[in-house]
């Protein structure tokens, strides 16, 4: 497989094949949760990309580098990509909250909603253990590969909730059933936009 | 199996753990941000909606806004008399002088009782009925009752019952002001929340013209100015003003009136 292409393929996987959101219903809860307006959505999706990429890629370093070399990773991989993940986030909340101030206000409150997401696990956790992609299961990501990965999924994450938050904009203002007013029509919607999703099921070969 | 990975496991899980935990500690202390420590006090006294109404973005730059004495202890439109209440009490400031007024209509005139002198139909809108010939209402200076400050009120405390007469909750009422400015035909006065008598009607016809035209209107007969004991009501320009700092709120201008522009308002 040629070197790009394949670095195409991963990024192509992650952001719209195996959406996280709406093919593999990781995160579900910040898709309801923060997704009642756009600007809310952006705020969530960008801080999604940026704790993701973060922790990814020190979830990465620990793989290689702490627990593969002392054959513990197979059974402690989770607890210790909490511990990174929810370092990592806490970290930068305070750099963040010293250097740029404005960027806090931006971020602030996403970033410890963040630190317990799955979806940030779940990327993690396929950085080291790409199963989904149809590749030699024994495949492993190098560096620049978890990257482009977690890029992906982040902006699949960003591109559906940003999506999904603008129909329910507009849902705002649309004759709901008032039964189905809030959770339950976004619940249908989530479902309408997850079959769309679905058409891009074995787009090149994925 | 192997009894080494025990061993393992616990110094990966725990040797990053101490290692994050020190970067922690280093970090808060290195990172620290000098905050106010009244500023967590002010955000919790604050309703915490982000609703905006006071023109800054959301509650917490409200709460620095007021440490910045760039905002008063009012602030909170929607929190209203308890939270500037507890905002005062962060600040250590008295509230007395503090409180945000409440509104009224000065027109008492419905359908049932003042003429009308053609049939408007348009649009829904005071401010559209003004311009359209000045109105169905035979008084050129009344509430033309359709709502336009009904709709302006972010906390629904004006209603407008089936008679075109509008309505003030008064516990409702957060004093903002935003009816005011809606009303084209500026009737409406934000008033201080203690004052109990109060005039409502602002029609400059003269007597008799007035009161051929409306039953509850000022007939400037004076009778309030002659029974007033502290110079607080004066008719000017037809109809009757209260000064809110002289009066006394005796109540004998009420029962002088005679037609029942006068009034009192239940305390809150």
């Amino acid at each position: 497989m040629n070197e790009i292409y394949r670095y195409f393929l991963i990024f192509l996987g992650a952001l719209l094949i195996y959406n996280i959101l709406l093919i593999r219903f990781i995160a579900l809860c910040p898709l309801i949760g923060v997704s009642t307006q756009v600007e809310t959505s952006i705020g969530m999706a960008m801080s999604v990309l940026f704790v993701m990429t973060m922790s990814s890629a020190a979830s990465w370093a620990a793989w290689n580098y702490i627990l593969k070399p002392l054959h513990v990773g197979e059974f402690l991989y989770i607890p210790v990509f909490i511990l990174i993940i929810a370092s990592l986030v806490q970290f930068t909340e305070m750099v963040i909250k010293r250097t740029s101030p404005s960027l806090y206000r931006a971020m602030g409150i996403y970033l410890p909603l963040i630190t317990t997401n799955c979806a940030v696990l779940a990327a993690a956790t396929e950085a080291v253990k790409p199963g989904f992609l149809k590749l030699n299961v024994a495949y492993h990501f190098s560096l620049p590969e978890t990257l482009v990965y977690t890029i992906g999924v982040a902006l699949g994450f960003g591109l559906v909730i940003i999506l999904f938050a603008c129909i329910r904009e507009r849902l705002q203002t649309s004759p709901v059933p008032h039964a189905f007013r809030g959770a339950p029509i976004a619940f249908v919607i989530a479902a309408l936009l997850s079959l769309a999703f679905m058409g891009f099921a074995n787009l090149l070969g994925l | 199996m192997d009894l080494s990975l025990i061993w393992k496991a616990v110094i990966a899980l725990g040797g990053l753990a101490l290692l994050f935990g020190i970067l922690l500690a280093i970090a808060s202390v290195k990172f620290q941000v000098k905050t106010d420590p009244r500023l967590n006090d002010l955000i919790d006294a604050l309703p915490g909606s982000n609703c905006g109404a006071c023109g800054f973005p959301g509650c917490e730059a409200a709460a620095q806004a007021v440490l910045d004495g760039k905002a008063g202890v009012d602030v909170c439109l929607a929190g209203g008399a308890n939270a500037a209440k507890g905002v005062a009490a962060v600040m250590g400031v008295d509230t007395t002088n503090t409180q945000r007024g409440v509104a009224l209509v000065h027109c008492k005139g419905g359908l049932a009782e003042s003429a009308p002198r053609a049939i408007y139909q348009g649009i829904d809108s005071c401010a559209a009925m003004d311009k359209t010939g000045g109105g169905s209402k035979a008084c050129q200076y009344g509430c033309l009752g359709l709502g336009t400050c009904r709709d302006a009120c972010p906390v629904n405390a004006i209603t407008i019952d089936e008679d075109r007469r509008r309505w003030v909750r008064r516990d409702r009422c957060t004093g903002c002001g935003l009816c005011v400015e809606a009303c084209p035909r500026g009737l409406i006065e934000v008033v201080p929340r203690g004052q109990e008598v109060l005039a409502v009607c602002c029609s400059r016809d003269k007597g008799k013209a007035a009161k051929a035209i409306c039953s509850v209107c000022c007939i400037a007969c004076k009778k309030c100015e002659k029974v007033c004991e502290s110079d607080a009501i004066h008719v000017v320009d037809n109809y009757a003003q209260i000064d809110y700092d002289k009066c006394t709120q005796c109540g004998k201008c009420i029962e002088a009136c005679p037609t029942d522009v006068l009034v009192r308002v239940a305390p809150k």
